[in-house]
């Protein structure tokens, strides 16, 4: 493979979809755009951002694991970031928002541990199919067929219960207290959220690492948030926003031969920079 | 007519401690009621009776002819001190909108649910105009002042035409002209719209012109009728169990001095 960049897109494109694993990391990487940008809004909404960080680092551990024990990873990212939901949710006194920042020690203890115990199960593990590398800064190759129509059913399933609970979530998440005198399943819903947030968290980490998934979850988000306060169009605008990093990444990382990850964050966070200037200089 | 709100020798108690008890009162339609007394009395305990959020220890209590909880589609409410900082990215409008739609399960969809999307949007552009945040209601929230963001929070209450609207201290956190023109609003909703209004306060002040009664709460029990019967030396003595002292001053304004806690009420 000699990727060369010609500047006519569809030139390039051609070149890029002529490898099957360009097409599986394309497919993979819209997927987990699409529903992390959905979730990531509520997450912004909810502030619940070192939650989000904290299941991520989780799964880590649960992708090396598999490896050591032979299982597919994807098994493992989902097991975990679960799993670290469920702890979370019944965990925390009141599965709330509050008990969780109060507990943010605990919470960045068990995320450091995840990480060091992720770290033990590869070096155990020994092969060279997978490396530390790849599973927390994430890499374009090597994502199969199997692994897209996997995120594609987590995905479809995903998006499917946030909009079956996303109104009484959007009152939960901005205005707790009168959500709740109004009878809406205030924990239950923190719950179900949690679980939600474990599925993209598990989703988007295949892709671009444990690390950096904030970029494609929570990023986008925040930068369309900024762009503009009517609820329709910043989940529009989130979920555009989440495309184009992950294409753009994905197309540079290929011609360049420089990491995914980088790409991701870099465009990520200048995309923010850019929302939270112009924000600035409307006012 | 009968009682909007009745209570018969009620109870309440946070585990083995009684909040207040014996508490007999009724509340008519388009009353406008004052709830005051020291922190910690009850005050918003009170409320959350009404709501359903919690049960009596002993007696009984009716809500609009109904057991508490049960007709809560028409009670609109308040909650106590909130605010929206300024990274909350929200409209104030879609905040109105969450008191009318908010607990209706699924996700509204762009070019869906035409006919009843129009009446709501007409629902709510009603309120707004009503308690006067038509100006502000299309910013963030997290941007609109305190006042501001109070009005736009009563019109959350008030947006699903309530016949009972529970005001958890409204006014805390309010400077004085804001507080006088959110009592003056809630109380122009009590006459025009006949809604009952229990209003929740610190300072009885800004209050005074408009309050039909008073409910007291302090030392474990509560006294209530109108504020000439209710904010007096001798009964605010009897209910706190001390000697406490009601000062009238020269510009109308009460001030109770000497109460157990040593909250006053003066302005503030």
């Amino acid at each position: 493979m000699n990727p060369s960049f010609s500047a006519n897109p569809i030139t390039d494109l051609n070149e890029l979809l002529q490898y099957p694993f360009m097409v599986n990391a394309l497919a993979a990487a819209t997927i987990v755009a699409l529903v992390g940008a959905l979730i990531g809004w509520f997450v912004v909404l909810r502030r619940e951002s070192f939650v989000c960080h904290t299941l991520s680092v989780m799964s880590f551990p649960g992708a090396s694991g598999a490896a050591l024990a032979g299982l597919p990873l994807a098994s493992g990212y989902f097991a975990f970031a679960l799993a670290g939901a469920l702890a979370i949710a019944f965990g925390s006194r009141a599965g709330a928002r509050r008990s969780l920042s109060h507990e943010s020690a605990v919470v960045g203890s068990v995320g450091a541990a995840a990480l060091a115990l992720g770290f033990l199960f590869l070096s155990l593990y020994g092969g060279v199919l997978e490396s530390v590398e790849t599973l927390l800064f994430g890499s374009s190759v090597g994502i199969t067929v199997g692994q897209v129509r996997t995120l594609a059913v987590v995905g479809l399933l995903a998006a499917t219960a946030l909009a079956a609970i996303g109104r009484p979530l959007f009152y939960a998440s901005i205005d707790e207290q009168a959500a709740r005198a109004d009878g809406v399943p205030v924990r239950a819903l923190a719950i179900a959220f949690l679980v939600l947030l474990g599925l993209a968290v598990a989703a988007i980490a295949q892709i671009v690492g444990v690390l950096l998934t904030f970029a494609l979850l929570v990023a986008p988000a925040a930068t369309a948030q900024q762009l503009t306060s009517r609820i329709g169009l910043s989940l529009a605008l989130a979920v555009a926003l989440a495309l184009l990093e992950a294409w753009a990444a994905l197309t540079l990382s290929y011609f360049t031969n420089l990491s995914l990850g980088f790409y991701v964050t870099s465009i990520a966070l200048a995309l923010y920079a850019i929302a939270r200037a112009a924000r600035e200089l409307r006012r | 007519m009968s009682a909007v709100v009745a209570l018969r020798d009620a109870a309440v108690a946070h585990g083995e401690a009684t909040v207040w008890s014996g508490v007999d009162l009724d509340l008519a339609a388009g009353e406008f009621v004052g709830v005051l007394g020291p922190n910690g009395a009850g005050k918003s305990t009170f409320l959350a009776v009404l709501l359903g959020l919690l049960r009596l220890s002993a007696g009984s209590a009716s809500v609009l002819g109904a057991a508490p909880g049960e007709r809560r589609e028409l009670i609109g409410y308040l909650p106590q001190r909130r605010s929206f900082d300024e990274s909350v990215r929200v409209r104030g409008r879609d905040i109105v909108a969450l008191g009318l739609e908010g607990t209706r399960w699924g996700t509204p969809l762009p070019l869906l649910g035409g006919r009843r999307r129009a009446e709501v949007r007409a629902r709510i552009d009603a309120v707004l105009e009503d308690v006067g945040a038509v100006a502000y209601a299309d910013r963030p929230i997290g941007e609109c002042s305190g006042g501001e963001q109070q009005r736009l929070l009563i019109a959350q209450a008030l947006v699903r035409s309530p016949a009972l609207l529970l005001l958890d201290e409204p006014l805390e956190s309010l400077d004085l002209p804001n507080q006088a023109s959110v009592s003056a609003l809630a109380a122009r909703f009590c006459r025009e719209h006949g809604i009952t209004v229990v209003l929740v306060a610190h300072d009885v002040n800004p209050l005074l012109p408009y309050l039909d009664r008073v409910v007291y709460f302090a030392g474990g029990r509560a006294v209530a009728g109108t504020p000439g019967q209710v904010i007096t030396t001798a009964t605010l003595s009897a209910l706190y169990g001390a000697g406490v002292e009601v000062l009238a001053r020269s510009d109308g304004r009460l001030v109770v001095v000497g109460q157990p806690d040593m909250h006053t009420h003066h302005g503030h």
